[in-house]
């Protein structure tokens, strides 16, 4: 579904990702791990064209994304629901979920979608007049993957959707996630909470300083001894 | 001194300044949503309006165009004028230092300025229309300050619905929170510029169709409604439309009824001395936030 080759990107001079090839079939769930700083978000930034792409080929569904803007990224079927939420949070949760849904051929199928995301986070029909910004960072986590669905994505990018949360709320970040999976989209995760995601996705690709340093299923990943002393601490 | 709630004079004065109010609202439409969602405040915005005079005056006194037609060519006349200040002007520098937009945007008032003087010369023209008064007691309402005050709460309604239940108008309010997510959701914040422009054109555009009935046209007009549509604005929090409808009653009242009481300059003294005294004791406006 989607295919990156040989990409490299950055902002102004500094350098971001360094050759990275990856791809993520219909269907599955894909994880990119690694440390902070690795380049992780820079590379969904680059897949949504919101950094400038400067050398290789990012295609989706084979069709070639080089010379796609930003905003246009979201008419091929990739959803980014992006680090820290980025809600509005000054619109109600409906209207945030209203903006996800913004493009020409979302607005025909607002209605059965909106119904969809509530039946899928019952929470968000309860608050669906609040301001997004004062709801809970979980909520909001919420909030933001609606709000992501509303387009009708076939991929969606996912930056650490955990991140700044409580342990406790982590773990029902990572349910929705499963959930989201379960209900057949083919999802691309960005996480540093790696032992967490690795149960929650069939392959990973392990990202240090903007380079695929392994990749792998899930198992070999978690099971790898590397793996396992730099990053889950056993 | 009484207190003179049983003199007719005085409850005209109110209206009088209640109906000034609404035109004061409306003129600070425009700028407070332009300043709402891009962040750039339009000091030649009052130019703007004076544009849209001339261009209903000439349409409807100098080619006969009926009034209606030649109201709505101004309105878009000054959409097109605030889309192009956009375009030519703001852009290329809306990412440098804040002061420049500033700046350029006083550049544009001279020179919009200089250049009326020039084409349309400094004569005074009147558009000659007068829709009579309206008698209630007492009491004498001019009809065109009353479909003044009609036109501008209309417009404050129109524009909230616009802005609260279209998705054009839902992106104008998520754009001035994030920028930069825009695209993520299919929008480009330049488009988006450009249309909000063109709405506080238009908006200026309506607020000429009102002044144009009501006051004599001439070059240097900006600069009588210039300054107090803009104090009225950071009176109420600038970017914060119902803070600036709230600050357009606060201000005109004040000027109708210094003019009560002595004569209508003082009015606009104490009008901008409680202005100045405001910005000490909430710097932010009426209802801006601390930031």
């Amino acid at each position: 579904m989607l295919e990156l080759k040989n990409v490299s990107a950055g902002y102004g001079t500094f350098q971001a990702l360094f050759d990275v090839s990856l791809e993520v079939r219909a269907g599955e769930a894909v994880a990119v791990i690694g440390p902070n700083g690795a380049g992780k978000t820079s590379l969904l930034r680059v897949i949504s064209k919101v950094i400038d792409l400067n050398g290789g080929e990012i295609a989706m569904e084979g069709v070639s994304l080089n010379d796609v803007p930003a905003h246009k990224i979201i008419e091929m079927g990739i959803a980014h629901v992006p680090e820290h939420r980025r809600l509005f949070p000054r619109l109600t949760v409906e209207e945030n979920l209203k903006m996800g849904g913004f493009i020409a051929s979302a607005r025909s199928h607002f209605d059965e979608r909106l119904a969809y995301v509530y039946e899928l986070f019952p929470r968000m029909k309860e608050r669906r007049h609040q301001l997004a910004g004062t709801m809970s960072g979980g909520e909001q986590q919420m909030c933001a993957i609606g709000r992501g669905l509303m387009s009708g994505p076939k991929l969606l990018l996912l930056d650490e959707p955990s991140a700044g949360l409580a342990p406790v709320i982590v773990q029902q970040v990572f349910d929705l996630v499963r959930r989201i999976r379960e209900e057949g989209y083919t999802v691309l995760i960005v996480e540093q909470n790696i032992q967490q995601v690795l149960k929650v996705v069939d392959r990973a690709y392990l990202l240090e300083v903007g380079q695929i340093k392994m990749s792998g299923s899930s198992r070999e990943l978690l099971e790898n001894d590397d793996v396992r002393r730099a990053y889950i601490g056993l | 001194m009484d207190f003179p709630l049983t003199d007719p004079f005085f409850w005209e004065t109110v209206i009088q300044g209640l109906l000034f109010g609404g035109v004061l609202a409306l003129l600070s439409l425009g700028l407070n949503i332009i300043f709402g969602v891009i962040d750039v405040v339009w000091i030649c915005y009052a130019e703007l309006i004076m544009l849209g005079m001339y261009t209903i005056y000439f349409l409807y006194s100098d080619y006969g165009v009926p009034l209606p037609l030649a109201m709505l060519a101004g309105i878009l006349v000054v959409a097109l004028l605030g889309a192009a200040l956009h375009y030519f002007i703001i852009r290329p520098i809306l990412h440098t230092e804040p002061i420049n937009q500033l700046l350029v945007t006083g550049g544009v008032l001279f020179f919009l300025q200089g250049f009326a003087t020039l084409a349309f010369s400094v004569e005074f023209r009147n558009l000659g229309v007068s829709f009579g008064s309206i008698e209630a007691g007492d009491m004498y309402i001019p009809t065109t300050r009353l479909l003044a005050f009609i036109v501008s709460l209309v417009a404050v309604v129109g524009l909230w619905l616009f802005l609260k239940r279209t998705y054009l108008g839902t992106a104008i309010r998520a754009i001035s929170q994030d920028r930069d997510v825009m695209p993520l959701m299919g929008v480009s914040p330049g488009k988006i510029y450009l249309v909000t422009s063109a709405l506080g054109g238009g908006l200026a555009g309506l607020g000429a169709c009102l002044l144009v009935l009501l006051y004599d046209i001439h070059p240097a007009i900006g600069l009588t409604f210039g300054p107090i549509t803009f104090m009225v604005c950071v009176m109420g929090g600038l970017g914060n439309m119902i803070g600036g409808f709230i600050a357009a009653f606060i201000f005109a009242e004040f000027i109708a009824l210094g003019g009560f009481y002595a004569e209508i300059e003082w009015g606009y003294v104490i009008a901008f001395a409680f202005f100045i005294v405001m910005m000490f004791i909430r710097p932010q406006g009426i209802l801006g936030s601390k930031s």
